[in-house]
C-alpha cells in the first residue's frame, strides 16, 4: 500500500504550533502570513501588558494608593477574553493545517493562490463571517460584564475597601455564606425573596390573565368595533414605560394624586359604596397592590396582541366540528382556544415571568422600593434587582455583596427558565434542544 | 334559559367588559396628557373640564429645561442603535436559520441563557468600564451596550421567522448560480420585511424604555436622554415642574405611539411565528 507515502497532515499540524508554518508547509503562503501575523501580534502583545494583566488579576495589587484593584481587575478580565479568543483562533490552526495537509496526503487539489483561499473562506466560512461581529460584541458587552461581576461577588469590595485608597482581596465564598447565614443579611434577602416571587407570579400572570381574556371577548364573532378596540388596548404599550410609570407614580400619590382626589371620590358617588382615601404610597401592602395592579395596565397588550394573532390562526373547521359534536362554548374554550394559545405563546408567557423578575423600572420609579426600610438598604417593595441598585448605590455600598446576590438571582432565573423550556417543549420544533 | 336571554347576557358582559376595560386604560393616560395642556404649578396630574387651556407648559419646557438637547440625543442614540442592532441581529437571525455550521447549537442555547440574565449583573463592570474608557457623558459605550443587550432574544425571534421562509426559493437560486449573498438580499430580505420593520420599532424604542444605565452613565443635564431628564421634573412635586413632565411626556410619546399604529399589523405575525414555532 502506497497510502502513507506523504504525511503531510502530521508534520503541517506540528508545524503550526507556532501559527502560520503548517500553513507555508502546506503551500498556502497568503493565509501562513495573516496566521503568523495574529500570532505576532497577540505574542508582544502578551509580552508588552497580557502578562502583567493576568498576573494583576490574580494579585489585585499589592501597594494601596499605587495599585487600583478594580482597574487591574477590568484589565485582567479583557485579557482573559482577549486570550480566550486567541485559544480559539490557535485550535483553529491546527485544525486547518490538519485539514489541509491530510487533504495533500490523499493528493487532492488545495488552493495556494491567495484569490481562491479568499474565494473558499467566503463559500466556507460564510455563517462564521454573518455572525462574527454579533459575537465580538457580545464577547465585551455581555460576557466581559459578567465576568467582572463574578469575580468581585469572591471580593471584599465593599465602601470599606474603595480603591486607590485600600486594596480589594479575594475572599472566597464569605459573600454567599453570609447571604445565607448572617442572620441580618438572611432576614433582608428572605423577605426581599418572598416579596420578588409574590410580585412575579402576581403581576404576570394578572397582565397575562387581563391579555388573553381581552382577546378571547374581543376576538367573539359579533363584537363590533374590534379594531377600535385593538388600537385602543395597544396604547399601554405604545407609551413608553417610564413615562406612564411616573405618571402613575404621580397619580397614586398619597394626599393630592388623581386616583385618591378623583377616582375614589366618583366611584363613591355610587350606591352603597364608600371608599376612605387609600395610603398607597405609605402602606407597604398598599402600595404593592398599586404595583401589580400598574404592571397588568402595562403588560397586558403584548400578551392580547399574541393571543390575538394565535385566535386569528385558529381555522374555523376545528369549531364548526366542535357544534356538530354539541360542545359547549365553555367546552369550545377549554379544549381547543386555550390548548392553542398556550401551546404558541408558552415561551413568550415564560419570558414575560423572568421580565418582571427583573422588572426594575417600575419597583424603582413608582415609589423607590418605599415605603420604609427593612435593613441593608432595602425597602418594603424592593424586588432583588433594585436592592442590588440600592446596595450598589447607596449611602454605604456593598458591591461584593450586591455581586453575589446577582449571580444567586441569575442563576435562579436561568434554571427556572430553561426546565420550563424544556417542560413545555417550547423549541420543540428545533433540532438542536 | 332562552337562547335570546343567554346572547343578551353575553352581550352585557362583553360589552360591559370591553368599556371598563377602555376606561381604565384611558383614563392615566389622559390624565396625564391633560395635565399638559392646563395651567402651569400643579402638583399632581387632574382630569378637569373647566381648566385654562393652553400652551404655556411647552414654552416653559423649551425655555427653562433642557428637552430639546434631551430629545436630540435619545433619536441620536435611538438610530444608531436602529441602524447596528437590526443589521446584526438579521445577519445572525439568517444564518441560524438557514445554515448548519460547528457551534451553531450551542450559540443558540447561549443566546437563550444570557438574555436572562438581568442588566444589573452588568452595571458595576459599565461603570469602571466607562470610567476608564472615559466614556462617561458619551454615547458610544451606551449605545453598544444597548445593541449588545438586544442581540440574544432578537436574534432568536429573527431566525423563528426566517424559518417560515419556505427554503425552495433558496434552492431554485441555487441552482441559477445565485451565491450566498445574493441569495440573502435578492430573495430572503424582502420576505422579511415586516419582521425588520418590528425590529427597527424595539430597536429604536431601546434609549426611549431604558432608565437603568442612562442614568447610570449619563451626568451632565444636558446630555441626558429623555426618559432620565423628564424625572428629574417629576421626582419632586415640590418643584411644579410635574405639569412640565406632562408636557414632555406627551411629545415624546406621540411618535413612537405613531410609530407603533403604522406597524402594529406587523406585531401580530412577528411575534406568533418568531417567538413560538421556533
Amino acid at each position: 500500500m502506497s497510502k502513507n507515502e506523504t504525511n503531510h497532515k502530521q508534520k503541517a499540524s506540528l508545524l503550526s504550533i507556532i501559527p502560520g508554518l503548517g500553513q507555508f508547509y502546506n503551500k498556502q503562503a497568503f493565509k501562513g502570513i495573516i496566521f503568523f501575523a495574529l500570532f505576532l501580534v497577540f505574542a508582544i502583545e502578551m509580552a508588552l501588558t497580557g502578562f502583567q494583566a493576568l498576573e494583576g488579576l490574580i494579585t489585585l495589587g499589592s501597594i494601596p494608593r499605587d495599585d487600583h484593584s478594580l482597574f487591574l481587575m477590568i484589565k485582567g478580565t479583557l485579557q482573559l477574553i482577549l486570550s480566550v479568543i486567541f485559544l480559539f483562533f490557535y485550535i483553529l490552526n491546527i485544525l486547518d493545517a490538519r485539514k489541509i495537509g491530510a487533504l495533500r496526503d490523499r493528493g487532492e487539489k488545495i488552493n495556494t493562490k491567495t484569490l481562491d483561499i479568499l474565494k473558499n473562506l467566503w463559500e466556507q466560512g460564510f455563517p462564521y463571517i454573518f455572525t462574527f461581529p454579533s459575537y465580538i460584541l457580545m464577547a465585551f458587552i455581555i460576557i466581559f460584564p459578567v465576568l467582572v461581576t463574578l469575580f468581585i461577588a469572591f471580593t471584599n469590595y465593599d465602601f470599606q475597601h474603595i480603591p486607590p485608597f485600600k486594596l480589594i482581596d479575594w475572599i472566597g465564598f464569605e459573600n454567599f455564606t453570609n447571604i445565607f447565614f448572617l442572620s441580618s443579611y438572611r432576614a433582608t434577602f428572605m423577605k426581599i425573596l418572598v416579596w420578588t416571587l409574590v410580585w412575579t407570579f402576581g403581576a404576570t400572570t394578572l397582565q397575562i390573565v387581563l391579555g388573553v381574556v381581552a382577546a378571547v371577548v374581543l376576538h367573539q364573532k359579533h363584537v363590533k368595533g374590534k379594531s377600535f378596540f385593538r388600537i385602543l388596548f395597544l396604547l399601554p404599550w405604545a407609551v413608553p414605560a417610564f413615562i406612564s410609570i411616573m405618571g402613575f407614580s404621580n397619580m397614586f400619590n398619597d394626599s393630592i394624586g388623581a386616583i385618591n382626589a378623583q377616582v375614589i371620590p366618583l366611584i363613591n358617588h355610587l350606591p352603597l359604596i364608600d371608599i376612605p382615601a387609600i395610603s398607597w404610597k405609605t402602606d407597604a401592602a398598599w402600595t404593592k397592590t398599586a404595583l401589580i395592579m400598574i404592571q397588568g395596565w402595562l403588560g397586558f397588550p403584548y400578551i392580547f396582541v399574541m393571543v390575538t394573532g394565535v385566535l386569528q390562526s385558529i381555522s374555523d373547521d376545528l369549531y364548526e366540528a366542535a357544534n356538530l359534536d354539541g360542545a359547549s362554548a365553555l367546552q369550545q374554550f377549554r379544549s381547543i382556544t386555550l390548548p392553542m394559545i398556550l401551546f404558541a405563546t408558552a415561551p413568550v408567557m415564560i419570558t414575560q415571568y423572568t421580565f418582571n423578575f427583573n422588572n426594575f423600572s417600575i419597583i424603582y420609579l413608582f415609589n423607590e422600593g418605599g415605603p420604609g426600610s427593612i435593613g441593608w438598604n432595602a425597602g418594603s417593595t424592593d424586588i432583588l434587582i433594585s436592592w442590588i441598585y440600592k446596595l450598589t448605590t447607596g449611602q454605604a455600598p456593598q458591591y461584593a455583596v450586591a455581586a453575589a446576590v446577582t449571580l444567586i438571582i441569575s442563576a435562579i432565573v436561568i434554571a427556572v427558565s430553561l426546565i420550563t423550556f424544556k417542560k413545555t417543549n417550547a423549541f420543540g420544533n428545533e433540532e438542536m434542544m | 334559559m332562552s337562547m335570546k336571554a343567554s346572547r343578551l347576557i353575553n352581550r352585557i358582559l362583553t360589552y360591559g367588559f370591553l368599556g371598563i376595560l377602555s376606561i381604565i386604560i384611558i383614563y392615566p393616560l389622559l390624565v396625564t396628557a391633560s395635565s399638559a395642556f392646563q395651567a402651569t404649578n400643579m402638583a399632581a396630574f387632574t382630569l378637569k373640564l373647566d381648566a385654562n387651556w393652553g400652551l404655556d407648559n411647552f414654552q416653559r419646557l423649551f425655555s427653562e429645561t433642557n428637552y430639546l438637547s434631551w430629545y436630540k440625543n435619545t433619536i441620536i442614540i435611538a438610530v444608531a442603535v436602529m441602524i447596528v442592532q437590526v443589521t446584526l441581529v438579521t445577519l445572525s437571525g439568517y444564518v441560524f436559520s438557514r445554515y448548519r455550521f460547528v457551534g451553531r447549537k450551542y450559540s443558540l442555547i447561549f443566546f437563550l441563557v444570557i438574555q436572562m440574565v438581568p442588566t444589573m449583573a452588568a452595571l458595576t463592570a459599565y461603570y469602571v468600564l466607562a470610567t476608564v474608557l472615559g466614556a462617561i457623558d458619551s454615547y458610544w459605550l451606551l449605545s453598544l451596550i444597548y445593541i449588545g443587550g438586544g442581540i440574544p432574544m432578537n436574534v432568536w425571534l429573527m431566525k423563528g421567522y426566517f424559518d417560515t421562509i419556505p427554503r425552495e426559493f433558496d434552492e431554485s437560486a441555487r441552482i441559477d448560480g445565485a451565491g450566498h449573498l445574493r441569495i440573502f438580499v435578492q430573495i430572503n430580505l424582502p420576505l422579511v420585511r415586516p419582521m425588520l420593520a418590528v425590529q427597527a420599532l424595539w430597536a429604536f424604542m431601546t434609549p426611549f424604555n431604558d432608565f437603568l444605565l442612562s442614568k447610570f452613565l449619563l451626568r451632565s443635564n444636558e446630555l441626558l436622554t429623555l426618559a432620565v431628564g423628564l424625572q428629574t421634573l417629576i421626582s419632586n412635586p415640590r418643584e411644579q415642574k410635574v405639569a412640565l413632565f406632562a408636557a414632555g411626556a406627551v411629545l415624546a410619546a406621540l411618535p413612537i405611539v405613531v410609530l407603533f399604529f403604522f406597524l402594529q399589523k406587523n406585531f401580530v405575525s412577528g411575534l406568533t411565528s418568531g417567538g413560538s414555532k421556533g
